[in-house]
């Protein structure tokens, strides 16, 4: 088409870079699956070229949200930085709540005490299935079932209600303190977890008989997005990304952080790295979710809700630490480096969403462009979190 | 033969998919219909902060103009304006010379506040627009001055509708027209 | 006067012409119905209201909207070829009304006499690729084109199967009029073309899903691929038409699946329209049940299902159909 001999005019940057079509006849096409489009999932911009329906090269161009979170980590003070945590990945907001906390924890040598220990697990994996839930509502509404989202949104407003009846907030919590959390939890919120884990044990068989099992579903994510674990390693890929190939990394058995090691679940793995495999993969960490819901809730002691021995203002000593949480995408890693002062020197937010992306272009060659969407749609990406 | 088989299991899959939806569409809908019905659930809802009255005065907050919720905001949204007595204050003002009576449990580690203040607070207010409803302020207050309200119906038409002048939130009477939603709290 | 009035009437030529404004009124009736029918089941499923604030009920929501795309500027994008882009949504309308002409919704209610009624029906359903083709290539956008390549390659490929299925009706019954088929099932419910003819009426309707675009078959339209597909370019009432002719040919397969293999007229008590029309508006809900249910299949499969299980099942049961019909006579 003669729009991309002029691309160089009319396109912009990346555009240009990507430059004209591979083939001597010139007869791919160059799609922009620009920034606004219903299955990026957020601003993510994928150039393509597509010949036919099949996909040449595919590029992803990101930046569209890049807000500076971790400049802003230089600009505001150890405390203050807290509420950015929550809108890095506002899906799993907790996970970076804690990625954070328990960095400066570990820099400063503050100890949390067992109740809020407990706390963080229960309010952490509530979030995760939350995550989970939402992933698996746009990835069906990306492969144009159009009903499963409204159900999983239905699901997902039990576990809001739960989380603001102990944080307050709906979506981005800023919920942990250094040393423990904000507040407590009520017995009211302990009761209504039991019964909320109860009755979404009895949900999730329905989601596997309208969804999981579905024909039309396995066709569409059965051998599509193949993996191999040494593509994986390749591009450091972390999460159920990894774990559907087969390599069962995740960082609450491999690097245990708080009391993940008194718990017992299972980490699933797939088998054959498809999209699938990711899928089940999934959705059984929601079932392993409640389970260690279930147990932390029998096992969550009295006490204080945070350390009594914090210092009035809070100048972590000098040095750098790197502690790292079990996102719902993968591995969160936060990295910081204190000189001593008010203010962090440098932090430095490990997405794993990041990883998780870079393995598109490769992933996706060859393939026709519905599966890239599918592809797309199970490496469970959160733009935000990537561009931070 | 086996792909027969598959198939045939294939199409059971999408019977039992219909079944399910089938159901679906005869169960009551879960939409809490506003303004038909309300959620129930306000009780722990962080709205925006509002000033916490003094038990002896009402129209009196207990804020000691310390500045540290104004310091600690991470989006400067908090301003506050004062001035010292002996420019034009009541210095027989009772609001001015009595201690707080209960302390934050975050500032039980912190300087204690002081038993007297020469300070009277002219107007306290919250650029809304920024606020990220992190708590740090409230947190921070050593003598539990702000709290979250419980106000999630506020509604705006412009920018400067969200430019919240607490002050006089805490001294407009509780009437009729406002949803008790927006009220303060008791 | 009066006699000279009744003799106009009569000429098949003014019949026709009346029964085209009929159909016309009732497409339009028909759209808003839909439009409002859809909205509510799809919101059922999903246990939320669906439209409810226009009207008791969102029942004038359908005005609302239809007020809300006749009052839409009419935009050609830049570089778009205007004959062609403008042509689309016209073609697409057009031959639907004809499509209504044979069918029998009840013996004396039936548009026009057509002996050839199901090839009639065919043919014009067929010019709807073309319009797809036409609004893909006119508006100038690869989206667009995507779509209109994928519609064209579905529509063909599924006019067969449909075409088998139906054929194999009309050698049972001998006849291509839609009138006469649905007289010989009028002997009591087993004598429904369904339960002679369970295959052909499976093949039928997924072909049918198929031809319509619907779910699970909607790639051209594929919402979150490509954007809008073929309609992409197309707002106001340039959409509002394309809307409107996809509602129409829900009901006409639906319609003809009455005529063919669910009686027709024919019912338990006073067997009449009002019978073909519930039982056309049943298989319509079918339909919109299937929207909210399935995801999207992927193309090569659409494809596949059709030319390894669709054609070959189609085939075998014309075959067995024909060997029956020359064995019993």
């Amino acid at each position: 088409m003669s729009q991309d001999a002029n691309s160089r005019l009319t396109g912009d940057f990346y555009t240009a870079q990507f430059g004209p079509g591979l083939s001597e006849e010139g007869d791919t096409l160059i799609l922009n699956m620009g920034p606004q489009h219903p299955a990026t999932h957020g601003v993510l911009r994928v150039i393509v070229e597509l010949d036919g329906e099949y996909i040449r090269r595919a590029e992803p161009v990101l930046g569209y949200i890049h807000r500076m979170h971790e400049k802003m980590g230089e600009v505001k003070s150890w405390v203050q930085y807290l509420p950015n945590m929550g809108r890095v990945d506002y899906l799993h907001a907790l996970a970076w709540n804690w990625a954070y906390v328990g960095a400066v924890e570990k820099l400063m040598g503050l100890t949390v005490p067992p109740r809020a220990e407990y706390i963080r697990v229960i309010t952490c994996e509530l979030n995760r299935i939350n995550s989970h839930l939402l992933w698996w509502g746009a990835y069906l509404l990306d492969l144009g079932a159009f009903t499963p989202i409204v159900y999983a949104f239905a699901d997902r407003e039990h576990i809001m209600d739960l989380l603001q009846m102990a944080t307050g907030s709906r979506l981005t919590y800023c919920y942990y303190r250094f040393g423990g959390v904000s507040a407590d939890l009520s017995d009211e919120f302990l009761r209504r977890t039991r019964e909320f884990v109860a009755d979404f044990r009895k949900r999730l068989p329905m989601y596997r008989g309208l969804v999981t099992d579905n024909m039309i579903l396995r066709g569409r994510c059965e051998e599509i997005g193949v993996l191999s674990p040494e593509m994986a390693r390749r591009y450091g890929a972390t999460g159920p990304v990894l774990r559907g190939s087969g390599v069962a990394y995740d960082v609450r058995r491999a690097e245990p952080y708080s009391v993940y090691d008194r718990l017992e679940f299972t980490v699933p793995t797939g088998r054959n790295g498809d999209a699938m495999d990711r899928y089940e993969v999934r959705m059984e960490e929601m079932n392993q979710s409640l389970r260690i819901i279930e147990q932390a809730l029998e096992a969550i002691p009295a006490g204080a809700h945070v350390s009594p021995d914090l210092p009035e203002r809070f100048f972590p000593p000098k040095g750098e630490v790197y502690f790292a949480v079990e996102g719902a995408r993968g591995k969160i890693g936060m990295y910081l480096l204190s000189d001593g002062g008010p203010k962090p020197y440098r932090v430095k937010l490990r997405a794993p969403g990041f990883s998780n992306l870079s393995l598109f272009a490769e992933l996706a060659q060859g393939t026709l462009l519905a599966d890239a969407v599918s592809i797309l749609g199970s490496l469970d990406l959160v733009i935000p979190e990537i561009d931070r | 033969m086996k792909d027969l088989l598959k198939t045939l299991q294939g199409l059971w899959s999408l019977v039992v998919g219909l079944k399910i939806t089938g159901v679906e569409l005869f169960k009551p809908w879960l939409t809490v219909h506003y303004p038909r019905q309300e959620v129930d659930n306000l009780a722990d809802y962080r709205g925006h902060i509002e000033l916490v009255p003094t038990a002896e005065d009402p129209r009196m907050p207990r804020c000691i103009m310390c500045w540290k919720c104004v310091d600690i905001c991470p989006s400067r949204c908090i301003s506050l304006r004062m001035h010292a007595i002996g420019e034009g204050a009541d210095a027989s003002d009772p609001g001015l010379l009595l201690a707080p009576a209960m302390k934050s449990p975050y500032s039980a580690h912190l300087t204690p506040p002081p038993d007297k203040i020469d300070r009277v607070l002219d107007s306290y207010r919250l650029n809304y627009s920024l606020c990220s409803l992190c708590g740090l302020c409230v947190q921070s207050c050593p003598v539990d001055a702000i709290r979250f309200s419980r106000n999630s119906y506020l509604v705006g038409t412009s920018r400067p509708d969200f430019e919240l002048d607490l002050l006089a939130r805490l001294r407009t009477p509780v009437d009729a027209s406002r949803h008790p939603g927006q009220r303060p709290q008791a | 006067m009066i006699a000279e009035l009744t003799a106009l009437l009569a000429h098949p030529l003014a019949q026709m012409v009346l029964a085209l404004v009929g159909i016309m009124i009732f497409l339009g009736v028909n759209g808003l119905v839909l439009l409002y029918a859809e909205r509510k089941v799809a919101g059922f499923i999903q246990r939320r209201p669906g439209p409810y604030e226009v009207g008791p009920h969102g029942l004038l929501q359908p005005f609302a909207d239809a007020g809300k795309l006749i009052s839409k500027q009419l935009v050609a994008p830049m570089g778009a070829d205007r004959l062609l882009f403008w042509l689309a949504p016209v073609i697409s309308m057009a031959p639907v009304v004809v499509c209504f002409l044979p069918i029998p919704f009840s013996p004396l209610l039936t548009g026009m006499d057509v002996n050839l009624g199901l090839l009639l029906i065919l043919a014009f359903s067929g010019l709807n690729t073309l319009a797809l083709c036409l609004a893909g290539w006119g508006s100038n956008n690869k989206y667009s084109l995507l779509g209109a390549a994928r519609a064209v390659a579905q529509s063909v490929a599924y006019e067969i199967p449909l075409l088998l299925s139906v054929l194999a009706v009309a050698f049972q019954v001998g006849s291509l009029d839609l009138a006469a088929i649905a007289a010989t099932q009028t002997q009591g419910l087993l004598s429904w073309n369904v339960f002679v003819q369970p295959l052909a009426f499976i093949i039928f309707f997924i072909s049918a899903v198929a031809e319509t675009n619907r779910a699970p078959f909607d790639l051209p339209e594929a919402e979150s691929e490509l954007t809008a597909g073929f309609h992409t370019e197309y707002s106001g009432m340039g959409f509002g038409i394309f809307f409107l002719a996809e509602y129409s040919y829900m009901v006409v397969v639906c319609a003809v699946a009455t005529a063919l293999f669910l009686g027709g007229w024919d019912g338990p008590l006073f067997p009449g329209p009002w019978w073909f029309l519930g039982k056309t508006f049943a298989l319509v809900f079918a339909l919109m049940w299937f929207r909210w249910t399935f995801p999207r299949v992927r193309f090569d499969q659409l494809l596949n299902v059709c030319w390894k299980w669709l054609i070959p099942l189609g085939l075998a049961n014309l075959a067995a159909t024909a060997l029956v019909v020359k064995w019993v006579s």
